[in-house]
């Protein structure tokens, strides 16, 4: 026997490593028509290491106190060897880890990969997305500039709008009276040590439990009805090397695309990074527009939708947690777009534009025209998930082949 | 109870009030070519603000010796020219490698201005460029305020017009007092063209010292992009090369 091989088997008798490797990687076989929309997944996950790992090398240099915290982050911009670099690209990062898993679940959407019996991968991504959300605004905290502390202000005091426990919440959370020093070292803690925690072992549940069901495809067929005499999928390839391959291109192209903002557009005109988040955090003077970053703005613009603060928080709330009944709000009995009938293709349509829309108002200042734009898309946005055991009952499907086309 | 609230928010908004008409943008601003990689119009806004900005405003995230190594105040060699830094840039007493630190007393910046001077390390990326270049061309004679001056771009600004003896004083066009229509009283040293061009060499500077690595950034986005357009190619090809097995 080579060497590897006897070091290899020793192992194996210790530990499943070629066991792992067969039934996540070698072995694994996905669909063999998986398209562009099934880049996201993989890129999300390369971006959160990404971000695990400039994240280390700023955390060497940053100090969590309101005191040094701004003055650390400029330390690193000018006189760390390349900090300019990591931290652009952990600002950069956060803004393209939403941007590729906004478009994985609309994936999901198109072709309804959260059907049955996939609901468990999608409760757990949308568990990974809450974590994202939550580490994204703790880490909004840190750089202690003007919109840092307006905008953990703001967000933090909305809790103050729940009723009876409200103002002790807001002062749990904060742990002082007002967003202070002793509010941005709990941040610290969560966006560095609890959130990643928690978010990686969930990346692993959502991986192995995509792996048990199998993945979906544009077509929405599965490919495991339909086995060779080895129990292979007819319509199934290895992951690797077919997709690891096929990945690696999807990755470059990502790359190239990341790198032309980390070295030509770091602030993004003022959507990934703004402006007045270069000026110091001060408690005496709010800026005159405090709007949160781009990910969270469609949410932003549905709690200003509504007139009432609680509602509108509630309103909020739900707009989010709505996602995690879609795979029992959808009465279909097909998966794939592809052959769905036209309601669910209109409401998708109108889904996607409001989303947009309301991702827009909720970065400019409010005005009577644009609330009102911002309810009518609320209302659109709401409808296209309590309107769909309806429309999704009615939709005349097509018929599906009984292999990928 | 209430009413101690109004008048401290009465206060508040007095006191702040300078600040709320800053952040305001209704004005359209006039664009900055910028090009930090001209060093020598880096060079020319470093004396500038050196010898007329420094006095007060503090730029306390650059070291001299960084700044003349970036702006490449430096021999054939490579070497910093220190004998010119601190001749020319140099007045307050500093050692080449100290951070850039106004003379002035926080105090006294204080009951002189009524506002602290703030430091400008990264105004260019607060303010933004334009807003810069608008507003230093901006200030006119008002004889309302303290320092006579007032200026469109920032209302009640607390900053006198520090390069009037460069511009020269302006009135204000009473038919257009919503746009830059400014005529000029009393001439000063350079004509306008001459003013708007100092004033972007001092842009300039400011838009260096906000990102000192601009130019760094720059030029190594050439590298990595190239460098992974050639991977991609090269990554493609194993691609197309396994999925021909794939019917």
């Amino acid at each position: 026997m080579e060497k590897s091989n006897v070091i290899l088997s020793w192992v194996d008798k210790r530990f499943p490593l070629t066991e792992l490797w067969n039934d996540h990687i070698a072995k694994y076989y996905a669909p063999k028509n998986l398209n562009f929309w099934y880049y996201f997944g993989a890129l999300s996950m390369v971006v959160l290491v990404l971000q695990l790992i400039t994240g280390i090398w700023l955390t060497m240099n940053y100090n969590p106190s309101a005191e040094g915290a701004f003055d650390s982050v400029e330390y690193i911009m000018r006189d760390v060897p390349f900090g300019w670099l990591l931290r652009y690209m952990h600002s950069t990062g956060a803004s393209f880890f939403f941007i590729v898993v906004y478009l994985h679940m609309f994936r999901a959407m198109l072709y309804g990969s959260y059907k049955k019996p996939r609901e468990l991968v999608w409760i757990i991504g949308l568990l990974i997305y809450l974590c994202l959300m939550m580490e994204a605004f703790f880490g909004y905290l840190l750089p202690w500039g003007q919109m840092s502390f307006w905008g953990a202000k703001v967000i933090t005091s909305l809790f103050g709008a729940v009723p009876v426990i409200g103002d002790w919440l807001m002062e749990i959370i904060r742990g002082d009276f007002n967003v202070s020093g002793v509010t941005l070292n709990r941040f610290f803690a969560l966006h560095v040590v609890a959130i990643p925690l928690i978010l990686l072992g969930l990346v692993v549940v959502h991986i192995i439990s995509l792996h048990e069901v199998g993945s979906n495809n544009p077509d929405g067929i599965e490919i495991k009805k339909l086995k060779d005499e080895n129990g292979i999928p007819k319509d199934g390839i290895a992951f690797h090397p077919y997709y690891t391959v096929k990945d690696a291109v999807g990755l470059v192209f990502f790359l190239i695309l990341f790198s032309a903002v980390i070295f030509y557009f770091p602030t993004m005109g003022g959507y990934f990074l703004e402006a007045p988040n270069f000026d110091p955090a001060n408690a005496l003077v709010t800026p005159e527009h405090i709007a949160p970053v781009w990910y969270f703005t469609p949410f932003y613009a549905i709690l200003r939708a509504v007139p009432d603060k609680l509602a509108g928080v509630v309103a909020m709330g739900v707009a989010v947690v709505i996602f995690f009944f879609l795979p029992w709000l959808d009465r279909s009995n097909v998966r794939s777009i592809r052959y769905r009938g036209i309601y669910y293709k209109i409401f998708l349509t109108l889904f996607v534009i409001s989303f947009v829309i309301l991702g827009y108002l909720g970065m400019e200042t409010p005005s009577p025209e644009k609330t009102l734009l911002a309810q009518i898309c609320s209302f659109i946005y709401f409808s296209f998930f309590f309107l769909m055991p309806v429309y999704t009952t009615l939709d005349k499907n097509k018929t599906v082949p009984k292999r990928l086309t | 109870m209430m009413l101690k609230r109004n008048i401290f928010i009465f206060l508040y908004s007095v006191l702040f009030s300078s600040l709320v008409f800053a952040n305001s943008g209704h004005l359209n601003l006039d664009k900055a070519n910028v090009n930090v990689k001209d060093y020598a119009s880096l060079q020319r806004g470093a004396k500038i603000y050196m010898t007329t900005c420094a006095t007060c405003h503090s730029l306390k995230y650059v070291r001299y010796k960084e700044m003349a190594q970036q702006i490449e105040m430096v021999d054939s060699s490579g070497d910093i020219l220190v004998d010119v830094v601190q001749e020319g840039l140099m007045y307050t007493g500093a050692k080449i490698t100290d951070n850039v630190l106004s003379a002035l007393n926080k105090n006294d910046g204080e009951k002189w201005f009524g506002k602290s001077p703030p430091d400008l390390s990264l105004v260019a990326r607060c303010r933004g460029v334009d807003w810069l270049y608008t507003y230093l061309r901006t200030f006119y004679k008002d004889d309302s305020k303290l320092w006579g001056v007032n200026n469109i771009t920032f209302p009640d600004v607390a900053m006198p017009h520090v390069l009037l003896n460069y511009q020269g004083l302006k009135g204000l066009d009473n038919d257009n007092s919503d746009h830059i229509n400014l005529k000029l009283i009393q001439q000063g040293s350079l004509n306008e063209k001459e003013y708007d061009l100092m004033v972007l060499d001092l842009v300039n500077f400011l838009s260096y010292v906000g990102e000192p690595h601009q130019v760094e950034r720059q030029r190594m986005g050439r590298f990595v992009i190239l460098f992974l357009s050639i991977l991609l190619v090269i990554v493609y090809l194993l691609k197309r090369e396994y999925w021909k097995d794939v019917k």
